[in-house]
């Protein structure tokens, strides 16, 4: 690639230009994490008056509570839910616009539109629908015979938050599958086609094969989405209930912090949640960025 | 081993525009059919319409005694190679040669001989394991055409295979699949834009224009005695000579100069006549011969190409490297090796020699 350099006389001018970015980042960044690691280390009393230094006994606490190993299960199948559901959904969706000729690109601006939606307001949005006195769903559901209720039921309401948290991301990844279709050559498909495989064939052994690329970059962009950008929903919606159930790690964090006041072990949990983070960032840096190779 | 049959096969794409009309073709079985024009002649869209890649539009296509028309690719018993070889990037050559006979549910034994028959004869035995960005031009090319082989398909039809090669491997794989074609004794249709793979390789040509064939026919009579300017000017390098001319009785004026015809006067009136750069002689000044402006030279080795003008036109000869070069020169012709084409609509009026007749020596009548 090409690079265009830039060749600066003042010494001072090219950090003055970076000021800006490196400020917010420090404000907003680099300061409360820090602040988080160091809280993640004290004990606070119960009036907020005194600190003391514990080590690790709040990291050791949450190994041991078993509302925290619940919160990581919850989390992994409301992760694992939303990945696979807009990932799947959106293929599917990709896979048709990519057959249309006509007004494709009608379908598609139709199909990114949510993706412009905030997260609370599709929160909001999923919460009346699916809101068991005045939800349309439930109503429905009623005359199919099943008695719909996420404020007691947990799997009702893990279904509600994975469909709300999974349906705003359908639009990304349908953009990036759609990318990634029009890519693979055409003479492919018709030489598999002479080759004597019929259409559901050559998808799966040519076009899934060769999309592996966009389904990897996709698959890490959508477990990070739903660990960590999903607070506004379950918020709109659950709020972590009923009695856990979809008490996600980022929710837990703010719940036990800010709801519970209980400030060293949730900064405890903010830390691991940034552990993760960090982890999934070098997974997408170090094989993404080379490419899943064929 | 099929015979093709494409009966008044047109293409209309949707929005109206008219890619190919009334193409009508007999392929006889086993034969090597070349179909060649420049691009947007309508070439591929034919191509691709036997393979089953085009619908049909209009007319009817027939492979052996059956009517194509409505049958899925896969099941015209057909094998394609393509321009940008389209090898399947994430299996290894085996797995590009087996996924054709796997998806016909070839037993495993079948599957294997026929891969290594293939292999042995394209020599690809070697890259088996490979993935196809780990091999060269000509090697994908190879596994290209051993895809098409194990198939042992009754028609195959090559899409320009040859014009992402460099010069010197073109040549070679050309005759490579000359080679095979011959041993292998299976109808083909190949589509090139180049007038000499076109030349070297097919039993006939069709020439296309517009979307339409200009003529059908073994590649020396295309050359000795081509149906239009058209044909003239596409096959043969250098291009053949087209020149405005006008015929007084027996005698032929091109710009300043007259031709005596010694009887071989087709017709009379303004013509359009064709002179093969090779068919130019070059003689002293005087009767019968055309003042010639040399504008510049190519050395060819084995020849030179001089370019000029006869009057105000154009035209190429083909002299002998010794020849020496001067700004003024004069070439004749022997007017039985004349073309003549209608000034109007570019069809052939007479003239040339035809191939057969060329066995025999010809005694200069000039």
């Amino acid at each position: 690639m090409q690079t265009k350099r830039t060749v600066f006389h003042s010494r001072i001018l090219p950090y003055f230009l970076l000021a800006p970015q490196l400020i917010i980042t420090l404000i907003f960044f680099v300061w409360p994490a820090a602040q988080a690691i160091w809280q993640s280390f004290l004990r606070q009393d119960p009036f907020g008056l005194k600190d003391t230094f514990v080590w690790f006994a709040n990291y050791k606490r949450l190994i041991g509570d078993p509302d925290y190993l619940n919160s990581l299960i919850v989390t992994l199948t409301f992760s694992v839910g939303v990945t696979v559901l807009s990932m799947g959904l959106s293929l599917l969706f990709a896979v048709c616009v990519n057959r249309v000729i006509r007004s494709q690109r009608f379908y598609t601006t139709l199909l990114v539109w949510p993706y412009a939606v905030a997260p609370a307001a599709s929160g909001l949005l999923w919460w009346f629908m699916f809101n068991p006195s005045i939800g349309i769903i439930p109503y429905i559901l009623h005359f199919l015979g099943y008695d719909w209720n996420y404020r007691v039921n947990a799997g009702d309401a893990m279904v509600l938050v994975i469909i709300a948290a999974a349906w705003k991301q359908v639009s990304y990844n349908f953009l990036f599958f759609v990318a990634g279709l029009q890519s693979v050559p055409h003479s492919l498909t018709e030489a598999a086609a002479i080759d004597g495989a019929g259409p559901v064939k050559r998808f799966w052994t040519i076009i899934f094969p060769l999309l592996s690329p966009t389904t990897f970059f996709l698959a890490v962009i959508n477990i990070t989405y739903a660990m960590f950008d999903t607070f506004p929903i379950i918020d709109a919606t659950t709020e972590g209930g009923p009695s856990q159930s979809t008490n996600v790690l980022v929710y837990k964090v703010y719940a036990d912090g800010f709801v519970g006041l209980n400030l060293g072990p949730s900064a405890a949990q903010s830390v691991i949640l940034m552990l993760i983070v960090v982890a999934l960032t070098i997974v997408q840096f170090r094989w993404i960025e080379r490419k899943v190779q064929y | 081993m099929a015979s093709i049959n494409v009966e008044n096969v047109g293409k209309i794409y949707t929005g109206g525009v008219r890619a190919v009309s009334g193409i009508e073709l007999d392929i006889a079985d086993g034969e090597f059919i070349v179909l060649v024009g420049p691009s947007g002649c309508g070439k591929s869209t034919l191509l691709r319409m036997i393979a089953g890649l085009e619908s049909i539009s209009e007319g009817e296509v027939k492979i052996g005694p059956r009517v194509v028309n409505n049958v899925e690719p896969a099941d015209r018993d057909i094998a394609m190679v393509f321009q940008n070889y389209a090898l399947y990037p994430h299996m290894t050559v085996k797995q590009n040669l087996e996924y054709g006979l796997k998806n016909r549910k070839t037993p495993r034994e079948e599957i294997d001989t026929r891969v290594a028959e293939a292999a042995r004869m394209l020599e690809i035995g070697q890259y088996l394991e490979r993935k196809p960005k780990a091999l060269s031009g000509g090697q994908r090319q190879r596994v290209a055409m051993g895809r098409a082989i194990v198939r042992k398909p009754a028609v195959f039809l090559f899409d320009e295979p040859l014009s992402n090669l460099d010069a010197k491997l073109r040549v070679s794989m050309r005759g490579e699949i000359k080679r095979l074609q011959r041993r292998l004794g299976t109808t083909s249709i190949y589509v090139t834009h180049d007038q000499l793979e076109a030349m070297t390789l097919a039993d006939r040509l069709v020439v296309l224009n517009g979307g339409k064939i200009e003529q059908v026919g073994a590649p020396l009579e295309v050359y000795h005695a081509p149906a239009s300017t058209f044909v003239a000017s596409f096959i043969g390098s250098p291009a053949m000579n087209l020149v405005k001319a006008e015929l007084h009785g027996d005698r032929l004026a091109i710009g300043p100069a007259m031709i005596d015809l010694k009887g071989f006067a087709p017709t009379s009136g303004a013509v359009t006549v064709g002179m093969r750069a090779e068919d130019l002689r070059l003689v002293e000044a005087g009767d019968n011969a055309l003042p010639f402006r040399l504008e510049y030279a190519e050395e060819l080795g084995s020849q030179r190409l001089v370019h000029g003008t006869v009057g105000d036109q154009s035209v190429t000869a083909a002299v002998s490297p010794e020849t020496p070069l001067t700004p003024e020169m004069s070439f004749t012709i022997d007017p039985r090796r004349l073309h003549f084409f209608d000034k109007e609509t570019g069809k052939r009026l007479a003239g040339g020699i035809p191939a057969e007749a060329r066995l025999a020596p010809v005694e200069p009548v000039i």
